[in-house]
C-alpha cells in the first residue's frame, strides 16, 4: 500500500464528515452524510470496490435488462395474439434457436442479480436491526441463488419431447 | 424513520419512491415467474396448466400492471443513467422525469390491446 493510500485513513469521527478527508479533492467539502452512521462494525475502509461495482453493475446490466426485457414482453405478451398463443409448444419453439436460449439465460442472469442487489439495498434502508437485516439478507441470497441456479438448469437441460 | 423513507420531496424524490416500488414488484414476480417457467421440465401438462392462469381476465390485468411498472423502470432507469453519466443530466432531471412520463403514458396506450387482446377478444368476440 502506498503512502498516499494510508494518508487518506482518518479517525472514524471524522469519516463522512467531508473535513479531513486529506485526498486535497476540493470535492471533499461536498461529501454527503449518511442518513444513519455506521455502526462500529463496519471497517472504515473495506479492501474491494464493491459498492462502487455494485453501483455500476445496476446501470449496465440496466440498459441490457431494457432491450432484453422489452423484447420478452413484445414477443410473448403483445404479439401474435398476445398471451394467447403462450404453451408448451410456444416454449420448446422458441428454446429450438441458440439465440433465445442464450437472450432467456442472459435475461434471467442479469434481472436476478439486478433485482437481488435492488433489494439488498431496500432491506438495508428499512430493516433497522441488525439482526432483521442479517436475516432478509440471507433469505434473498438463497432465494436468489435458488432461483437463477434451477432457471439456468431448465434452459439448459429442456427437453422438447419430455 | 427509516432512512430510505422520506427524502426532498418534487420530482427528484417521487420519481425514486416509483423506481424502487415497481422494482420490489418486478422481483417478485419475476421470483415466481422463474417457478412457474421451471414447470416446462415437469411436463407439458403442468406448463400448460399454469399458463392457463396467466390467461384469466384478472392475471391478463395484472399483466398491463406488470408491463407499466417494467416500463416505467425502465424508462426511469435510462433517466438515472442520464443523470449519472451525462454531464448535463442533473440540470434536466425534472424535463427527462416528464419526458419519461410522456413516453410511458404513450407506450402504456399503444400497449393496451396487445396485453389485453386475448380477455378482450374472450368477451367480445372476434
Amino acid at each position: 500500500m502506498s503512502s498516499e493510500i494510508k494518508d487518506l485513513v482518518v479517525p472514524s469521527l471524522q469519516a463522512h464528515t467531508g473535513q479531513g478527508l486529506g485526498t486535497g479533492n476540493p470535492a471533499d467539502a461536498f461529501v454527503v452524510e449518511p442518513a444513519r452512521s455506521r455502526s462500529v462494525k463496519t471497517p472504515r475502509r473495506t479492501r474491494t470496490n464493491f459498492e462502487m461495482l455494485a453501483w455500476l453493475f445496476m446501470r449496465l446490466s440496466g440498459v441490457v435488462l431494457v432491450v432484453l426485457v422489452l423484447g420478452h414482453l413484445l414477443i410473448n405478451l403483445m404479439l401474435d395474439g398476445g398471451v394467447s398463443k403462450v404453451s408448451f409448444a410456444f416454449v420448446a419453439g422458441r428454446w429450438a434457436s441458440p439465440f433465445w436460449q442464450v437472450w432467456d439465460l442472459l435475461m434471467l442472469w442479469l434481472a436476478m442479480l439486478h433485482g437481488a442487489n435492488g433489494m439488498r439495498t431496500v432491506i438495508t434502508d428499512y430493516a433497522e436491526k441488525d439482526s432483521t437485516r442479517l436475516w432478509l439478507k440471507g433469505l434473498l441470497a438463497v432465494a436468489t441463488v435458488f432461483t437463477v441456479l434451477l432457471g439456468t438448469l431448465v434452459i439448459f437441460t429442456f427437453d422438447p419431447n419430455i | 424513520m427509516p432512512a430510505g423513507t422520506l427524502y426532498r420531496g418534487r420530482e427528484g424524490m417521487w420519481s425514486w419512491v416509483a423506481h424502487r416500488v415497481t422494482g420490489v414488484l418486478i422481483f417478485f414476480f419475476l421470483f415466481a415467474h422463474v417457478l412457474d417457467t421451471a414447470l416446462v421440465r415437469v411436463s407439458p401438462e403442468a406448463y400448460d396448466s399454469v399458463i392457463a392462469t396467466y390467461k384469466t381476465p384478472l392475471v391478463n390485468v395484472m399483466e398491463y400492471g406488470l408491463t407499466a411498472a417494467i416500463l416505467f423502470h425502465a424508462l426511469n432507469g435510462l433517466r438515472v443513467v442520464a443523470v449519472d453519466f451525462w454531464s448535463k443530466g442533473p440540470k434536466y432531471q425534472k424535463q427527462m422525469l416528464w419526458s419519461v412520463v410522456g413516453v410511458w403514458v404513450v407506450l402504456m396506450a399503444g400497449a393496451f390491446y396487445p396485453v389485453l387482446q386475448h380477455t378482450l377478444r374472450t368477451w367480445f368476440g372476434g
